[in-house]
């Protein structure tokens, strides 16, 4: 019996004792909110590498980064940004990888006055009518990618479009994006189920309907599933996706399948500047493998913040977020600047998958649109 | 050390905790109880089903998120002053608490009313199944429910009012939900004494001897079930309140497991195994999570030993076994 | 909707259906012998994705990852069997139900910590990349013929095994009366241990012949639980039996559900909201046809007892 209140006032202890110890405050403190733990881990780990890349170059040793893993669950985010506002008070926010993530998190977040970088998601919700002056997104909004591949559609004269993405609001977003730039007509719309990994009822209904074009959004898993079956399947109609699919981390795992497909993205590692030369190189001299997309948004995350903080303090806020829109800094993607909504103007470039020696990766191959807002920056009023 | 010291040493312990963190500073701490009780409420409201009902239970996420989208749909009603409803007559949202706690627990009953009586005409490894059917249609169907968000689900920006106090005060709100399981631990306690709980209890042991009593079992556990599944959804909306946030993951099977490891973590079938089980469980997930990027490996471990070692869970293993 | 088009997706829907047999039937076996609900199920499938990755990605043989799939997952199910799962058969479902949960988290988490974040690659071996045309003209990917006759052989194979083998006999022993088969000088937990390896050699297949046209990552096995569960739970939980004609039946479901319903709504909605609603309700179909299969037969279709 003495064993047992032993163990439950040890244990009593431990709860009490878990609790942060005062620690001395750095200058400036940043929550990163992210996924690192199961199948979504990739995107978090490359977002959070990059980061941390950028902060480390930039020498400054009054940046304190607290990171944390949201296991892509919205009320473990939730509770994760509650703590980093309560307990740690961080001044400014990042991390977050899934819309649906940052639709719970940011809202709140801004509405207490904190700064939201946001280094991957971008739903229209916070774009338009929910846009807020403290939130800014980094790396596109979520339409972006797909307008392009729209865009890009056109230019290869393509007029019969099979479109497909799964039945959930990025989906969504997705084909609504594709269909604002695409002019041609549609051979089919479908809406897969969320997490499906076979497409062969999809393939074959693509096959029946005598498109010219096939156009999909299936981010992570089911995209590796879609392209290797596509590629099977001996259908030979052209695909275009936006690079959540090709992206260096997911294409080793589709392989071959993936080769020659065209794809839309802010930004590929052959990009032609020197910030972006020597982001890649130096992330792979840190991590010993290429960088992605989303490593690049890190890394262009954390610049924006470390060129706002050389200007201003976030206590400031005003001059704090005025340091902001200005984004003065050297984007890996060449030109970068803010729309009125906080959202990205940028080139959005056409890529095709190459192999070079065993690895696979993209090759730019031209520019879908040039200097791209987003559909949504009129709605948005501060 | 017996059941009802170990009982009352949690009761001590929910009580002085926040008061400490409030005194430490540390109002993220009482975030964090805040979110232990909810999570408790919500597997007390389990465990009347599986602890002293005998029905396992794979579908009460689907509770819990019936009483968070009750919330989610009248609060995001009446943060956008759009009438829920305008014919036959006009239903405004709400942010009033005790109202958004109706709706949820009306819903979430007349759901598990539905549900249960599909399911009890099954038993054993077939009602597990059943009810993660009814769980599974209902995720999939939030998932593709538009109107509220899908599966990006809908944000709340203000936590709902409670008359007389400031909801926004983590201390205040715990202080709320911490009640509400009291409450509903109180009536959990006097129940299992009732008549209707003495007959519950014959009714997982043996149906044929309450039927030859004249009694009907399966109404008994129709019952149970209803009332089970509306305490779950009140935690759900509760929870809602807590994250300001609702969607579907609330609805997955992953959350009805979890619950489910919350009664076992704790012990099924003891007042306050439940409460027992989703603070350890809290607890582990908060302590763990800043050890490795592969938390879930220790998690996952220390589960397995706790099954293997500690039966009749945490309450179990402190108070010895019923006698 | 031409008739070509429909061959094709019950064709999809057969192999659908015979892959999720290959899941349902260790975990139908494992319950109808030992009575045990092993949630852990999806993680073997998982492991045999991934020794199967590892193995053609060092040796370029299709055969080989096959092979390693099997024996990896055959010797994590035997190793779990002989260390956790054996000490829970005299328990309830419940104290099952949470260590095998456990034991999800240790698996998915530990081989993330071996293979890395990212989805690893494993393709189609060469002599199965393609389509073929079948009789009637439709083009049909060669693999997936190959995988409907692989699942369809094996079923025949655990028939014959369990019909006529020695320990066919001990495992439907083993299924009407554990006590009595110990009684009767049988090894019981050299059985077990046998029994649960099978089911996890059939599941790490499973997870193999499937990884190839999917993506293997962590993660991968718990969506499949929840279908094969579904299936054995249709077909009656330990019959081998109903446990093909459960899963042929989700397979046939899922698919030509996810092709008619937006169809038929189609005729009565605009085509957006037809998308729409169809493709809510066949995201649903699988578990309406369960739910209705169990109030009209509560112990499935050819399930003895509860």
């Amino acid at each position: 019996m003495k064993l047992k209140t032993l163990l439950l006032s040890a244990a009593m202890t431990a709860l009490v004792w878990a609790a942060p110890m005062g620690t001395a405050l750095a200058e400036t403190r940043v929550g990163m909110i992210t996924t690192l733990s199961g199948g979504g881990a990739g995107l978090g780990i490359d977002v959070r590498d990059g980061f941390l890349l950028a902060i480390g170059q930039s020498g400054r040793d009054d940046i304190e980064v607290v990171i944390e893993d949201d296991q892509r669950k919205p009320d473990i985010a939730v509770q994760l940004a509650d703590r980093m506002i309560q307990s740690d008070r961080v001044d400014v926010m990042t991390g977050i990888i899934f819309s649906n993530l940052a639709m719970a998190v940011v809202p709140s977040a801004t509405a207490q006055g904190l700064f939201y970088l946001s280094p991957n998601a971008g739903p229209s919700a916070l774009a338009g009518r929910g846009c807020h002056p403290n939130y800014f997104n980094v790396a596109w909004q979520n339409d972006n990618l797909h307008e392009a591949a729209g865009a890009h559609a056109n230019g290869e004269g393509y007029e019969n479009a099979f479109i497909l993405a799964p039945n959930y609001p990025a989906g969504k977003d997705a084909l609504t994006g594709f269909k604002r730039f695409f002019e041609g007509e549609l051979a089919g719309e479908l809406y897969t189920k969320l997490g499906q990994k076979d497409y062969a009822a999809e393939i074959a209904q693509i096959r029946a309907s005598g498109a010219d074009s096939v156009f999909f959004f299936l981010p992570g898993g089911m995209g590796i599933s879609f392209l290797k079956q596509y590629a099977d399947s001996g259908l030979d109609v052209p695909v275009i996706g936006p690079a959540f699919s090709f992206d260096q981390g997911i294409l080793q795992a589709v392989g071959e399948a993936a080769l020659g497909v065209v794809n839309t993205s802010q930004w590929n590692k052959d990009l032609d500047n020197p910030a972006n030369a020597a982001f890649v190189e130096s992330f792979e001299a840190a991590y010993g493998r290429l960088p992605s997309l989303y490593a690049s948004q890190g890394f262009d995350t954390a610049n924006l913040l470390l060129s706002a903080l050389a200007k201003a303090d976030p206590s400031d806020a005003d001059a704090f977020r005025a340091a902001l829109e200005e984004a003065d800094f050297d984007s890996t993607r060449g030109d970068f600047a803010f729309g009125p909504n906080h959202h990205p103007i940028q080139d959005i470039y056409v890529r095709r998958v190459v192999k070079e020696g065993d690895v696979f990766t993209n090759e730019i191959i031209g520019v879908a649109l040039e200097d791209h807002g987003d559909a949504y920056a009129a709605d948005c009023a501060f | 050390m017996r059941e009802g010291a170990v009982n009352a040493v949690l009761l001590a312990g929910l009580v002085a905790f926040p008061i400490w963190a409030q005194a430490a500073d540390e109002p993220f701490l009482i975030t964090l109880a805040t979110r232990a009780v909810i999570l408790a409420l919500a597997a007390v409201g389990l465990n009347i089903a599986l602890g002293w009902g005998g029905m396992v239970s794979l579908g009460h996420a689907a509770f819990f998120g019936i009483g968070g989208y009750a919330m989610g749909i009248l609060a995001f009603h009446a943060q956008t002053y759009a009438p829920l409803m305008e014919w036959p007559f006009v239903i405004e949202g709400t942010k009033s608490m005790p109202v958004i706690w109706l709706v949820a627990v009306v819903a979430s009953a007349l759901a598990a009313l539905g549900i249960g009586l599909l399911s009890l005409r099954t038993t054993g490894v077939y009602f597990i199944m059943i009810t993660l059917a009814f769980g599974q249609m209902l995720y999939y169907f939030t998932i593709s429910w538009t109107a509220y968000g899908g599966e990006d689900g809908m944000s709340i920006y203000v936590r709902n009012g409670f008359p007389g106090l400031n909801t926004l005060v983590p201390v205040e709100f715990y202080g709320l939900c911490l009640a509400i399981l009291l409450l509903v631990l109180a009536l959990n306690a006097a129940l299992v004494r009732a008549p209707f709980g003495l007959a519950l209890n014959a009714a997982r042991q043996s149906p044929e001897r309450v039927r030859t009593v004249g009694i009907d079992p399966g109404r008994l556990q129709l019952a149970a079930f209803v009332l089970s599944g509306a305490i779950t959804g009140l935690a759900g909306a509760l929870f809602a309140d807590l994250n300001r946030f609702v969607s579907p993951s609330m609805l997955s099977w992953q959350m009805s497991g979890e619950l489910i490891v919350f009664v076992i973590l704790g012990g099924t079938a003891r007042l306050f195994g439940p409460v027992a089980g989703a603070i350890l469980f809290v607890a582990l997930e908060h302590l763990l999570g800043g050890v490795s990027d592969y938390w879930h490996v220790f998690l996952g471990a220390l589960l397995l030993l706790v099954v293997l070692f500690a039966r009749g869970g945490l309450v179990g293993f402190l108070a010895g076994r019923v006698r | 909707m031409t008739a070509t088009l429909l061959a094709e997706q019950i064709l999809n829907g057969l192999q659908f259906g015979v892959m999720l047999f290959l899941m349902a039937a260790g975990l139908t076996l494992v319950f109808g012998v030992m009575g045990l609900i092993n949630l852990a199920h999806g993680s073997l499938y998982m492991i045999g994705a991934f020794a199967a990755a590892a193995v053609a990605g060092a040796t370029g043989s299709f055969l080989l990852a096959l092979a390693a799939a099997m024996s990896a997952a055959a010797a994590a199910g035997a190793l779990v069997e002989r260390f956790v799962i054996r000490r829970l058969y005299d328990r309830d479902h419940l104290d099952q139900v949470l260590a095998t949960f456990a034991l999800i988290l240790v698996f998915s988490e530990g081989t993330r910590w071996l293979f890395g974040s990212f989805p690893l690659h494993l393709d189609i071996p060469p002599a199965l990349k393609g389509p073929v045309t079948l009789p009637g003209g439709i083009e049909y990917p060669r693999y997936r013929l190959a995988l409907i006759a692989i699942g369809l052989a094996v079923a025949a194979g655990l028939g014959l095994l369990i019909a006529r083998t020695r320990l066919g006999i001990r495992i439907r022993a083993g299924e009407n009366d554990r006590e009595m088969i110990a009684a009767l000088g049988v090894d019981i937990s050299t059985l077990y241990t046998v029994v649960f390896a099978l089911g996890a050699a059939l599941a790490g297949l499973a997870g193999a012949l499937v990884g190839a046209i999917q993506s293997v990552q962590v993660g991968m096995g718990e969506p499949v639980l929840i279908l094969a569960f579904v299936v054995i739970v249709i077909g009656g939980i330990g019959s081998i039996r109903g446990a093909l004609v459960g899963a042929l039946l989700v397979g046939l479901t899922d698919t030509l559900g996810g092709i008619f319903l937006p169809r038929f709504f189609g005729l009565f909605l605009d085509p957006s909201s037809a998308a729409n609603v169809g493709a809510s309700l066949a995201s649903m179909a699988i578990y309406i046809l369960m739910a209705v299969v169990l109030v009209w037969r509560p112990t499935g279709l050819y399930g003895a007892r509860a």
